[in-house]
């Protein structure tokens, strides 16, 4: 075997920059969108398909679209009618809220996002107080939102649009979490009864479609509970959302704790850390990690079932969207509404999927340098 | 070292007494008998599958076991959480594929059993796991997470772990068959410094060069049982039992 000759002595070779052709946009286009026949083909025939479709729907949606109007008649017809959005947002937004009390909604939404910011974002100021306030918001938003106690109550049936979605799908997933972890560790547990039980509920719960729960929320539970007892709807549909949820949470969370070494337990109690500790600072942290995508994954499902409290007579976007579609002023319009609808969902989603990542990233232990 | 087996029972520290473990049908442990001295170096070595990591990990009680006792340092292992718990807080462990926790640094690692076992405070306890890093020959380490380092590094950190929580008994469960010759050596000098000062150690291994220079006592294990437990010099030179000398004449001298 020949050796190339060396134009370094060995152990000088200084660290050089990647060649050019091997960086940069050219090169990005090249490798990417053109790198053989095949791709290349694909490639153009992909920007005819958008030329095709693109900037039609740009004009429909954006350039003629009529944003500003009181019926169906002040709008442009090859336009998206966006003066609809306009005059019934509030209705999206508030559903059937008093108006006058919306500065409730309002306050309870910011108050959400500091809360939110408490939990989610670690270098937020004053961390230890901020968690203390994520702790008691919960009670704080429960208060705003239906009164009592001060403030002038509002019935939940007058719950409606994007804060109904936000309702159940916050409540949902705050509780679903900690209850599916204890489904979870309690269905490993090696006392029958609580084993059993835990298996059992899964297993139910999976076994029904969430709406049979709903349904059994809305009807059926009154004949369970003793006569004259009135539980508030909304209130019924959130537990069964939760129940529903950490179901499906514990299995994600079980997969996470079966993906771990059985060497880090052994680890942890060797050390003399008894079953809590070990749970909390070595078993769950891990197990959690590794179910970020699952746990984010159930979070985003469980978020968009909430449209389905519409089959037991609550209003979320979707349906206020479809009552809207009805309404005489504003015949044929669904379009516009349901577009609506889907970007609220996929802002909501996408922005959950995106901190996943972001968690993720952060967590990464294992490859930082 | 040779001595005579005193009869007291004043200065044992882990005592084994007809002790037998199933593994559901299988007769993993047949019949052990032994009494480690305080202070005492033993070595169990032995083919694949004869019951060595599964005995000293009855003795943390990592593994149950079904019939006899097991009475470490005058506490008996049974199902009582609290003995349980009082013995592992006594008995440290090394394990072979190091087993630290990947989401903690180094140092945290270190003083997370101190903290929350022994209700140490925190600055004492980074204290104790910085001295203890010092000992292994990795303090610059302290603040890495273990993926950042290497093999032999992980098991010192590993090592170091263990002693932070100032065990009485420290068992090591084939500590250097995940490493390669160089880290080998490094954690066998930390082991020998470790020897010298006195601990009660019991060790898993196939590295007999250790065993030669470190071990008061050397057992031989083989399908369950122990079938040869000399001094080292005795052992080497002259095996009594067949297996023993066949196992002997194979491996290759480290």
């Amino acid at each position: 075997m020949t050796m190339t000759k060396q134009t370094y002595a060995p152990g000088t070779h200084p660290s050089l920059p990647p060649p050019k052709n091997t960086i940069g946009v050219t090169f990005w286009l090249k490798e990417n969108l053109f790198s053989s026949a095949t791709n290349s083909i694909v490639t153009l025939v992909s920007i005819y398909l958008l030329y095709l479709a693109l900037p039609s729907a740009i004009n429909w949606l954006f350039i003629d679209a009529t944003y500003v109007g009181t019926t169906r008649k002040d709008c442009a017809p090859d336009g998206a009618c966006l003066a609809f959005i306009g005059e019934r947002f509030n209705l999206f937004v508030y559903g059937f809220y008093p108006a006058e009390l919306r500065w409730r909604v309002n306050l309870a939404t910011i108050l959400l996002a500091v809360a939110g910011a408490a939990v989610l974002w670690d270098k937020i100021p004053a961390r230890k107080h901020m968690l203390k306030f994520a702790l008691a918001y919960p009670f704080i938003g429960a208060w705003l939102l239906s009164g009592g106690l001060g403030l002038e109550p509002v019935g939940t049936h007058l719950f409606g649009g994007l804060m109904l979605t936000l309702t159940i799908g916050v409540t949902g997933i705050v509780g679903s979490l900690p209850l599916g972890i204890l489904l979870a560790l309690g269905r490993q547990s090696n006392l029958p009864i609580i084993k059993y039980f835990c298996i059992g509920f899964i297993e139910f719960i999976r076994g029904v479609p969430l709406i049979t729960l709903l349904f059994v929320a809305s009807t059926m539970l009154s004949y369970f509970l003793p006569p004259g007892t009135t539980f508030d709807l909304l209130m019924r549909v959130l537990i069964m959302v939760t129940l529903f949820a950490s179901a499906y949470m514990a299995e994600v969370i079980r997969g996470g704790l079966q993906a771990l070494p059985k060497g880090q337990l052994e680890a942890a109690e060797s050390l003399g850390l008894n079953y809590p500790q070990a749970m909390r600072f070595i078993i769950l942290p891990q197990a959690l990690k590794i179910s970020i995508p699952g746990i984010v994954n159930t979070f985003i499902g469980l978020y968009k079932d909430s449209t389905l409290v519409i089959v037991i007579g609550l209003l979320d976007p979707l349906g206020i969207g479809r009552a809207s579609v009805a309404d005489s002023d504003w015949l044929g319009l669904s379009t516009e509404v349901y577009l609506f609808v889907a970007v609220f969902f996929f802002i909501s989603c996408f922005g959950m999927a995106r901190y996943s990542l972001y968690l993720e990233n952060k967590l990464n232990t294992g490859h930082k340098r | 070292m040779s001595e005579t087996q005193s009869n007291s029972t004043a200065d044992l520290c882990i005592e084994i007494r007809n002790m037998d473990k199933w593994y559901g049908d299988f007769h993993v442990l047949k019949n052990i008998n032994l009494e480690v001295r305080k202070g005492e170096k033993i070595v169990i070595c032995g083919p694949s599958g004869s019951g060595k990591s599964t005995m000293i990990r009855c003795i943390n009680r990592l593994e149950e076991h079904q019939k006899g006792d097991i009475i470490v340092d005058g506490t008996e292992l049974t199902n009582d959480l609290k003995n349980i718990d009082a013995v592992r807080r006594e008995v440290g462990m090394v394990f072979q594929h190091f087993n630290l926790f990947p989401h903690l640094t180094v140092l945290e690692n270190c003083t997370l059993a101190p903290i929350w076992v022994r209700k140490v405070p925190k600055a004492e306890a980074e204290a104790t796991a910085m001295e203890f890093l010092e000992r292994v020959k990795i303090p610059e380490q302290a603040n890495k997470y273990p993926g950042q380092l290497s093999g032999g590094q992980q098991q010192r950190v590993a090592i170091a772990r263990s002693l932070c929580m100032r065990p009485n008994i420290m068992l090591f469960d084939e500590p250097t068959s995940a490493l390669d010759p160089e880290m080998i050596k490094e954690v066998l000098d930390t082991m020998v410094s470790l020897a010298e000062e006195g601990i009660t150690m019991l060790c898993v291994t196939h590295e007999m060069g250790f065993a030669k220079k470190v071990a008061d006592r050397v057992i031989f294990m083989d399908e369950g049982e122990i079938i040869e437990s000399n001094s080292p010099h005795e052992f080497f030179d002259n095996p009594q039992h067949d297996r023993t000398k066949l196992f002997l004449s194979q491996i290759l001298d480290h």
